[in-house]
Order: structure tokens, then C-alpha cells, then sequence
């Protein structure tokens, strides 16, 4: 038995991975893999080091999505000492984090997985990236898409210091505040980033959907799994990327459970593989039955279709409306089609500049009081702290001793929640058009999308 | 004439180094103008196989970002060193080993047994499957392998120029682009940064005290931190002194304290003992058991001075003993 498709690297994501196709004697496809060679050790590391430094460590996981872990390491700071932030820094962190979701999924949509869809599955390899889509589109489009990105990653900079490593959280805020002047300018770069969403909206309309291959593809059983679903949500089920609870959906749409993040141990388990340092997770409850979908197996789906399939609605109503049209195109709930990932990313990119616009209309965000500060050391010896990064939930569990050094951490990130289903959307697509008895295969980009379409971290998913 | 050719490169990383070529924004459409990236794994479709395929010598330069942590590392870059006229080791990672370097604190079976033994959400039964130990036989692919400790990259091929910092500046990124497309000069001293320490350009310079003498260290959480005064005047651990300017205070302007992320100065060596002799200087009283208690008031002394910087430090790592 030998691989008849050896995908080395596999190209346009964050982190390293490699792609393997194996074929048996008559042609046929037996199975894919999707390896990921690196590992850090980040769990392991960290153990030793003083928690409050968590967030500037942890971050360091991924440059890509740095501010999920600075949050989510925020946020079990606060528990740990017992402090919650104040309105204004529970505000400005939801703020921030909102700014770089808006900026992450843009990079997916146009450096990632976006060149597959707006030049085409199949359109020449050297071309197909973001100077292909400068060509398409014109460098005119292509400059006002980065530097809407860069004003929106300025966002962080003034919350966070940094445009890319935030470093200001502590247990129970931030280290410092943002002026008027500050406030103002988010403002109006929110406004920008609300109009570019619509573009970018329009421009998958008019570029992507009306592309008889993508219909194709996106209606196609070839890149449908029927997975279970998990996400964070608001009071009213909606999707919220900073603070909630976590909800379950099963294949048919119905509510499997709902959750504190505190208690992800009693819903969530982790496997290994031999061929790669990625811990793969499922279901606890419905249990690892292999490599299938169904009800009956325990993999599940997270990241911005997952999140629009477990939330009854979006805040806010551009990315509503966005919502309506992406469920009338499909007609039914929960949409189990793979490369729908790259609309419900849309939907989201349009809530978190609206989202971006709300908080920072708030006058209240200009306080000067954005931290309290813990009166004595910690309260507490383990807590979880949870996020919605842009690939899914994201859960950092840390484990103290009374000077609040860690002793145990537990990172489950975004990535590996999704592991079995991405292995399993790449295998679909090889087995249903990659066959080697007959002479036409497709380009084997078309194995790389099944994956991008997730957006996949692997520097993250090893850690 | 052909456009000369660039690539990049990730070992051991985390992407913020792509992010910070990404960052440089419109800017990089005219670089693609005079210059063909020819490899580019975040962005381009560019296998293995096809950089193979280039003559030695052919690509103009290689910024290569990350540690070499993996086998794989170490054969892409010595790869890329011979398919590359110049090597950049870009970020913190490639410069000084970057914070992944941690790592060296301990044995890479400690590493791998914590994450593939011991953490809390692993199902019991699966030890059996502990990555890289199985010979891996039904894939033939293999699987990357841990090296024993974490490098920066000249430890393991010879670098021509360095882009500190963790995450890189985008301005320097370009800066270092224009210097091999032959628009600006390269530094001589091969690092594209600020000689002088961060301290110097510090905005809360002019109200660090001439001399700082301190009785206890506190950790960042534990006070309301003042947004102007120096953060070794109020008795919070700062590199700012140890640690080479040029990030633009970013860490300091968002009221924190320094890290050392852009390395040491000119002719340090060890970046972490050279904070430790400056901490040494800040102490109010040397005998010896007030030294051991003020020290102690910082915890994890070693992890924050060699936070960036472990492996291209004089020990490289401590490796502990395996605990039976």
C-alpha cells in the first residue's frame, strides 16, 4: 500500500501539516491523513511559572490568534483572585477581542482560504493567493483590504499595547485605561470595518455564490458531515465570542446540553494517534466510535459555522440579516455543509465590526477605573477560563499552588475540537473524487480546501 | 533581468512572524512588484518537492522565523541555507530561540509525557499511542521527531542578518527587505534594531531615579501599576535596561513591563545573566541572607530572565532529572 497523494506542506493556513492520501491496489482510496509534525510543550512549560504571566505566555501559542489565549487566560486570572473586572474593562476586553476577530477572519477570507473561492478550486497554484486576488480584484481593493485590517489591528494596539501580542491583562482588568480621543477613533474605525464587511459580503455574492463550481461544491454530499455541533452563547442563545455558556447541538439540530465552562472535564475528552502530535477530541458523553458522523459517534464541530448552528439568532442586525440569507440558501438547520464555514465566517465578520461599533459608542469605556486590583493573593487553587476564538471554543485550565505559581495547565484549543471532523472532511473529498482506476483526478487542491475551510490552527492544535 | 527571489519560512512558530510580513500591508504589493516570493508556506501554494527543485544559490534571501525544535527544522533550514544567497533568522525564535525555549527547562520526555500522559482531559486508555514513540508502519509517513533541545538558528546554520523581537516590527521587516532588494544599507552590526537598550528610548525615562535601591520585588498583579513612573522604581521587574530598543516601547505603553523580547545589546552573550547582574545592582542591602529574600520575592526568576532567550544562553537549558 502506498500514498498515491503526499501533500508536503499543505499551504495558506497557520501551522504545519502534511497530507497523505493512501490507495489500494485497485485505485481506490483507503484512507487520508492529515499529520501535524511540531509540538512545543506549552502544557508542560508552563508549569513553575507564575500565573499571572499566563497571558503574555500562553499567547505566544499563536500569532495569528494571540488575543483568544490572552483572554481566556484573562479570564481565569479574574476567577483565580477572586476580581472581576470593571464595567469598562469587561467592556474594552470584549472590545478588543471583537477587533481581532473581525481581522483574523478577514486574513482566512483573503489569505487563506478566500483565493480557492474567488479565483476558483482549480485556478493555477502560483497565482492562487492573495497577489492572484490583488490581480482579480485590483491592488486598489487589495490596499483598502489591509489597511482596514491594519486600522482594525490598531484596535489592539490601543487596548493592548501591541497590534498583535496584547499584553494588558491582569486578574481583574487591564493595566491601563484609554482616553476620549482613543475611544473615538475605535469608533470610527468600527464604522470602516462595518462598510468593508458589506464588501466583502457583496463580494462573496457576487464572485463565490453565483460561481456554479462553489454551488456545486457547497451543496455537495462530498463536503457534508453530520456532526455534532458546540459553541458559546449569550442569555439568549446567540453567538458571543467573549462570555457565556457552552452549548451542544446534535446532527438533527437539537440541544445535547449546555454547559459552564468550569465543567468542561465532564463533557470533553482528548485521544491520541500514533502519526501525529495532534490530540484529537470527542464527546465524552456519546464516546470515540472512530472516525464517522451520525448521533452515535462523539465527533463535533466548532468555529463560526458550529457557533451559527448552535445559536438561535445573531446580535446584531446587518449579521442577521446575513444569517436569514445563509439559512434560505440552505433551507434547513443545522447546515452540516463543510465550505459553509466560509459564509458563517462572513456572518461573524459582520457581528464583530457591529459589535465593535456598539461597545465603542459606550461612553462608560473611557473609565478611568479598569482594574481591581486583588487584595490578597489567590482565592481559588484551579479554575477554567473560556473564549470563543475564531476557529472555536477555547478552554485554558490552570491549576495554582499559594503563591500562584501553576502546577497544572490544560490548554484545549479551538483546533483540536475539530480535529476528527477536519481528518474526516479531507478523507470524504478524497474518496469522492480521487480515484485512480480511471485517468481524471482532480487537483488535489481540492483536498486542501476541505481543510482551509475550517481555518485551522496547527501551531495552536499542538501547542 | 529577473526579479530576485524571496522566501519565508517557519520552523517551531507561531505565525505572529508571517503576521509581521502580512502588517507591512499595501506596502507588500509593491515589494511583489520588484520581487517574486517564490515560498511562502501561510500564504503560497509551494511545496516541499518544488523547492527541491531550485538551483542552490538561487533565491536572493530566506527570512526563516521560528525555533528548531523538530528534525524537520533543521533539515528545512540547512535546505534553505544552501537554496538561499542570505539567511535571516526573523523574530525572536530564529534570533535567540525564542520562548518555546522554555522547553529547555526540562527533557523533551518530560515535555512530551505531561502533554501525552498526564493532562487532565486524556482518555485513560491511550497511552498506548504516545506520538513519535510508534514506528507509524500503516501510514509510511513518518512523524517528525523532538530534537533535545530547542535552537535558535544559527546554532544550527550560519545567519547572515536578525530581525529581533517577538513579534517582529513591521517597519524593520521592511526595512530588512529593502536592504536585500538594495534600497537601504544593512546594519553593521546585523541586527536590525536600535543599538541601544530599550531603557534609552523608554518614554518614563526621565523619571528613573539615578539609583534604585529596593527591598522587595512585586509581581505585576499585586499594585495598581502608576501609567508614568519606571517600573524598576516601583519595584516591578523591567528589562528594559538588559534588552536591545527598537520595539517601539509597545509593552510599556500598554503600562507593562519588559520582557526582553528583542534580546541582548551588542557583545552580550547571555542575556539572562546579564539581567541578573543588574538586578543585582537594584538590591538595597547585599548581605547575603536579604539577598536570598529579595530575590525570592521574584518568582520564577529564571523563566522572566531568559523568557526569549534560554536557548542561546551560556547553559542552554537545565535538563531535570526524570522523576521515578
Amino acid at each position: 500500500m502506498k500514498g498515491k497523494i503526499d501533500i508536503n506542506p499543505i499551504t495558506r493556513l497557520e501551522g504545519h501539516g502534511r497530507i497523505k492520501v493512501m490507495v489500494d491496489d485497485k485505485g481506490q482510496v483507503t484512507r487520508t491523513y492529515l499529520q501535524v509534525p511540531d509540538f512545543k510543550g506549552f502544557e508542560a512549560f508552563c508549569r513553575g511559572r507564575p500565573a499571572e504571566e499566563m497571558p503574555i505566555i500562553t499567547e505566544k501559542i499563536c500569532g495569528v490568534c494571540p488575543t483568544a489565549h490572552h483572554t481566556a487566560s484573562s479570564k481565569a486570572l479574574d476567577q483565580l483572585f477572586g476580581v472581576q473586572p470593571p464595567l469598562a474593562a469587561r467592556k474594552l476586553r470584549e472590545l478588543m477581542y471583537c477587533a481581532f476577530v473581525y481581522e483574523d477572519h478577514l486574513l482566512h477570507f483573503y489569505f487563506f482560504g478566500g483565493p480557492d473561492l474567488i479565483l476558483g478550486s482549480s485556478s493555477p497554484a502560483p497565482a492562487r493567493n492573495i497577489l492572484g486576488i490583488s490581480d482579480k480584484l485590483g491592488p486598489g481593493f487589495t490596499s483598502q483590504m489591509m489597511r482596514i485590517r491594519d486600522k482594525v489591528r490598531s484596535i489592539t494596539a490601543i487596548i493592548g499595547g501591541s497590534p498583535l501580542y496584547p499584553v494588558s491583562g491582569l486578574p481583574g482588568g487591564l493595566s491601563k485605561p484609554i482616553t476620549e480621543q482613543d475611544r473615538a477613533t475605535i469608533r470610527e474605525v468600527a464604522e470602516d470595518a462595518i462598510e468593508f464587511a458589506a464588501k466583502t459580503i457583496d463580494l462573496f455574492h457576487s464572485r463565490v455564490l453565483s460561481s456554479s463550481d462553489f454551488r456545486q461544491l457547497v451543496t455537495s454530499s462530498a463536503f457534508e458531515l453530520r456532526t455534532y455541533y458546540m459553541g458559546m452563547v449569550d442569555e439568549a442563545d446567540r453567538v458571543n465570542f467573549y462570555d457565556g455558556i457552552i452549548k451542544i447541538v446534535g446532527p438533527d439540530g437539537r440541544e445535547l446540553t449546555r454547559f459552564h465552562p468550569q465543567d468542561y472535564l465532564y463533557h470533553l475528552a482528548e485521544r491520541l494517534e500514533p502519526w501525529t502530535y495532534q490530540k484529537v477530541l470527542y464527546l465524552r458523553n456519546i464516546g470515540w466510535k472512530g472516525y464517522i458522523d451520525g448521533p452515535h459517534s462523539g465527533v463535533y464541530r466548532v468555529g463560526p459555522l458550529a457557533r451559527l448552528n448552535v445559536s438561535e439568532s445573531m446580535p446584531t442586525p446587518l449579521a442577521q440579516e446575513e444569517f436569514d440569507r445563509m439559512h434560505e440558501f440552505f433551507a434547513a438547520r443545522p447546515v452540516h455543509n463543510t465550505l459553509a464555514y466560509h459564509w458563517a465566517r462572513l456572518v461573524e465578520v459582520m457581528y464583530a465590526a457591529e459589535r465593535m461599533k456598539e461597545l465603542s459608542s459606550d461612553p462608560v469605556i473611557t473609565s478611568e477605573h479598569v482594574r481591581n486590583v486583588p487584595a490578597n493573593g489567590p482565592i481559588r487553587t484551579s479554575t477554567v477560563g473560556a473564549c470563543e476564538a475564531p476557529r472555536g471554543t477555547l478552554f485554558h485550565h490552570y491549576e495554582i499552588d499559594e503563591r500562584a505559581i501553576i502546577t497544572t495547565l490544560n490548554l484545549v484549543v479551538a483546533t483540536q475540537n475539530s480535529a476528527a471532523a477536519i481528518s474526516m472532511s479531507v478523507d470524504k473529498v478524497a474518496k469522492s473524487f480521487f480515484n485512480y482506476t480511471n485517468k481524471e483526478t482532480r487537483d488535489p487542491n481540492l483536498l486542501e480546501m476541505a481543510f482551509r475551510a475550517y481555518d485551522p490552527c496547527l501551531a495552536c492544535a499542538t501547542h | 533581468m529577473a526579479k530576485p527571489k524571496l522566501a519565508f519560512y517557519w520552523c517551531s512558530s507561531c505565525g505572529g512572524c508571517e503576521e509581521s510580513v502580512i502588517d507591512i500591508g499595501p506596502r507588500l504589493i509593491q515589494i511583489a512588484e520588484v520581487a517574486d516570493i517564490v515560498f511562502w508556506p501561510a500564504a503560497i501554494d509551494t511545496k516541499y518537492s518544488d523547492l527541491q527543485l531550485f538551483e542552490d544559490g538561487s533565491i536572493a534571501a530566506c527570512f526563516i522565523n521560528g525555533s528548531i525544535r523538530m528534525d524537520e527544522h533543521e533539515q528545512m533550514v540547512r535546505l534553505l541555507r544552501k537554496k538561499a544567497r542570505l539567511v535571516i533568522a526573523h523574530g525572536a525564535c530564529a534570533h535567540i530561540g525564542g520562548v518555546y525555549g522554555l522547553g529547555n527547562f526540562y527533557s523533551t520526555e518530560d515535555l512530551l509525557s505531561y502533554s501525552y500522559e498526564h493532562c487532565p482531559t486524556l482518555e485513560h486508555s491511550s497511552n498506548a499511542a504516545f506520538p513519535s514513540l510508534s514506528e507509524n508502519s500503516d501510514t509510511s509517513m513518518g512523524l517528525s521527531r523532538l530534537l533535545p533541545m530547542v535552537s535558535a538558528l544559527d546554532q544550527v546554520v550560519p545567519v547572515d542578518y536578525y530581525i529581533p523581537g517577538c513579534p517582529p516590527v513591521p517597519d524593520w521587516v521592511f526595512r530588512a527587505i529593502n536592504a536585500v532588494l538594495g534600497t537601504e544599507p544593512f546594519p553593521d552590526n546585523r541586527i536590525f534594531a536600535e543599538k541601544k537598550a530599550l531603557c534609552d528610548s523608554c518614554p518614563r525615562r526621565e523619571n528613573k531615579p539615578d539609583k534604585i535601591k529596593l527591598t522587595r520585588f512585586k509581581r505585576p498583579h499585586e499594585s495598581q501599576l502608576d501609567p508614568e513612573t519606571c517600573f524598576l522604581a516601583q519595584g516591578i521587574l523591567c528589562l528594559g535596561p538588559v534588552t536591545r530598543g527598537g520595539c517601539g516601547s509597545r509593552c510599556i505603553s500598554a503600562n507593562m513591563p519588559c520582557r526582553g523580547c528583542f534580546g541582548p545589546l551588542d557583545n552580550v552573550f547571555d542575556q539572562g545573566m546579564k539581567g541578573l547582574s543588574f538586578l543585582a545592582t537594584l538590591i538595597n542591602d547585599l548581605t547575603p541572607d536579604n539577598i536570598d529574600e529579595i530575590i525570592s520575592s521574584i518568582p520564577d526568576l529564571g523563566g522572566i530572565l531568559y523568557r526569549y532567550s534560554l536557548p542561546t544562553s551560556i547553559l542552554r537549558g537545565h535538563v531535570k532529572a526524570r522523576k521515578k
